[in-house]
């Protein structure tokens, strides 16, 4: 099998040309799907029968929640690509990812405190799902935690790598948790492997909302990893032609 | 050429036992540690012997997982400094065995005096007499799959100077599952419920965490603290 195409993939010089050329692109996209989905959500999906109009914070809610579980598990699958194949543009696309996963996860924790409040009353309740996503934000502390205490770089890479991978054996227990522990929460709403529980006019807008969350989530993890790479990299020849020329070009329009 | 037996188990373990005897002092510490930190807790909350006996399950739970993870720090560090640990690298044993015997023996310095130690603590604290044995059975497999998680963080930190405070921002979440079953055990054998079955996940749990966290220490003392 040709193998060139992977190895391509690992260099960090590949990756920001090629994202440069896609990003705009893709963040165009990532905002008519947001706009659209958020404008169809809020403004003109029905509203729900016993929550009133509370429930749209789920167009919310859902897609942070969804991309906070995804962000880890891509972040631990690029850490054990860096440990396997020692590329070290994965270590730069694992570092750029924890932070995003950390915000999601407070994201969805943040909306789901707001939706709980009309809902059940209080801000916070102590139930399986929102302590599996709590845990979650943990796990992303201690990446983050331990990603900045090294010093040298290829161990902080690799401790956060193994660190990671450790913690996605807390994912299933995550997403089990919801039959284990089943208090407050509702179960799961969406599930792959029957119909959905809502109706299709509330649902379409909820699915156009996690399609752009994910672009969106892509062009976040892009736009990080580029400014990692052009740190990491900063002392090879085409980073400073790249600032070089950027930098002649300002001196050149004054 | 590797050897794939059981030596440097049974060497490490008698090592680190006889270290731990010699200093006996600091080997008793988290068990003081958990004594004095539970009788905190009539001081600061009730000394009322019905709200004493509603929580001291998991109260007795968080301290002894507390003990633990202040203690496990200390795993690797003293073999870290002094150079034994890259002895231990260098050498033609397979890593895993070793670091299993160490971890073995933290956790019968640590877990094992935890657990017999327990049923004081319950009765300073009125726990139920349902709770007694599930308690103790509970303890005893947790605190051995809090040593087994806590040596990942130890390994994790062990080049690092100041790890403490780090150590127990990784370890705290991995140790959440434990607790959320170990509590329970407890919980059920008070409410009359079959308290086996939670305690048979702890169970499941520690026959993972033995197969799994070895490999995990074991890669990452050799990716991490030769730098």
């Amino acid at each position: 099998m040709n193998w060139v195409w992977f190895y391509r993939l690992g260099s960090p010089l590949w990756f920001y040309q090629t994202t440069t050329r896609w990003l705009p692109w893709l963040s165009l996209l990532a905002f008519m799907l947001l706009a659209t989905g958020l404008v169809w959500g809020l403004g003109f999906a029905p509203q729900d029968a016993k929550q009133g109009n509370s429930f749209r914070i789920i167009y919310m809610h859902v897609p942070a929640s969804f991309l906070a579980l995804v962000g880890y598990f891509l972040m631990a699958a690029a850490g054990a690509i860096g440990l396997i194949w020692k590329m070290k543009l994965s270590y730069m696309v694992m570092k750029a990812a924890a932070p995003i996963g950390a915000a999601l996860t407070f994201l969805a924790l943040f909306t789901g405190a707001v939706w709980g409040k009309p809902t059940w009353g209080s801000y916070w309740v102590w139930d399986a799902r929102i302590t599996s996503m709590l845990i979650l934000l943990f796990l992303y502390f201690g990446v983050l935690a331990l990603q900045y205490a090294f010093h040298n770089e290829e161990a902080s890479n690799k401790a956060s790598a193994v660190l990671a991978l450790v913690g996605t054996v807390n994912i299933p227990i995550i997403y089990k948790s919801v039959d284990w522990w089943y208090t407050l929460h509702q179960p799961s709403t969406i599930k792959l492997t029957s119909a959905p529980s809502m109706h299709p006019d509330m649902f379409q807008p909820l699915l156009v909302m996690i399609l752009g969350f994910y672009c969106f989530y892509v062009v976040a993890l892009c736009l990080f990893t580029r400014v990692e790479i052009l740190r990491r990299e900063r002392k090879t020849t085409w980073v400073g032609d790249l600032i070089g020329s950027s930098n002649n070009a300002v001196e050149g329009e004054k | 050429m590797r050897k794939y037996t059981s030596d440097g188990f049974y060497a490490y373990l008698r090592r680190d036992l006889l270290q731990s005897h010699r200093r006996l002092g600091e080997a008793a510490s988290p068990l003081i540690f958990f004594v004095m930190a539970s009788t905190l807790v009539p001081l600061g909350i009730t000394p009322d012997p019905a709200s004493l006996a509603e929580i001291a399950s998991g109260i007795i739970w968080v301290f002894a997982l507390l003990a633990t993870m202040l203690s496990v720090g200390g795993l690797f560090a003293g073999d870290y400094q002094d150079g034994s640990l890259e002895q231990l690298l260098i050498s033609p044993q397979v890593l895993v065995m070793p670091v299993l015997g160490k971890v073995t023996a933290h956790w019968l310095i640590t877990g094992l005096p935890l657990t017999l130690v327990s049923p004081l603590l319950g009765l300073m604290l009125f726990l139920p007499e349902a709770g007694y044995l599930p308690m103790t059975a509970s303890l005893a497999l947790g605190t051995a799959c809090l040593s087994l998680l806590g040596a990942v963080g130890a390994a994790l930190t062990v080049s690092l100077q100041k790890g403490g405070m780090l150590l127990a921002l990784i370890v705290m979440p991995l140790y959440m599952p434990v607790i959320i079953f170990g509590a329970a055990t407890v919980q059920y054998g008070i409410d009359g419920l079959a308290w086996t079955a939670p305690l048979a996940i702890l169970g499941a749990m520690l026959a993972a965490a033995i197969a799994l966290c070895p490999l995990a220490i074991a890669s990452v003392l050799r990716l991490t603290s030769i730098n």
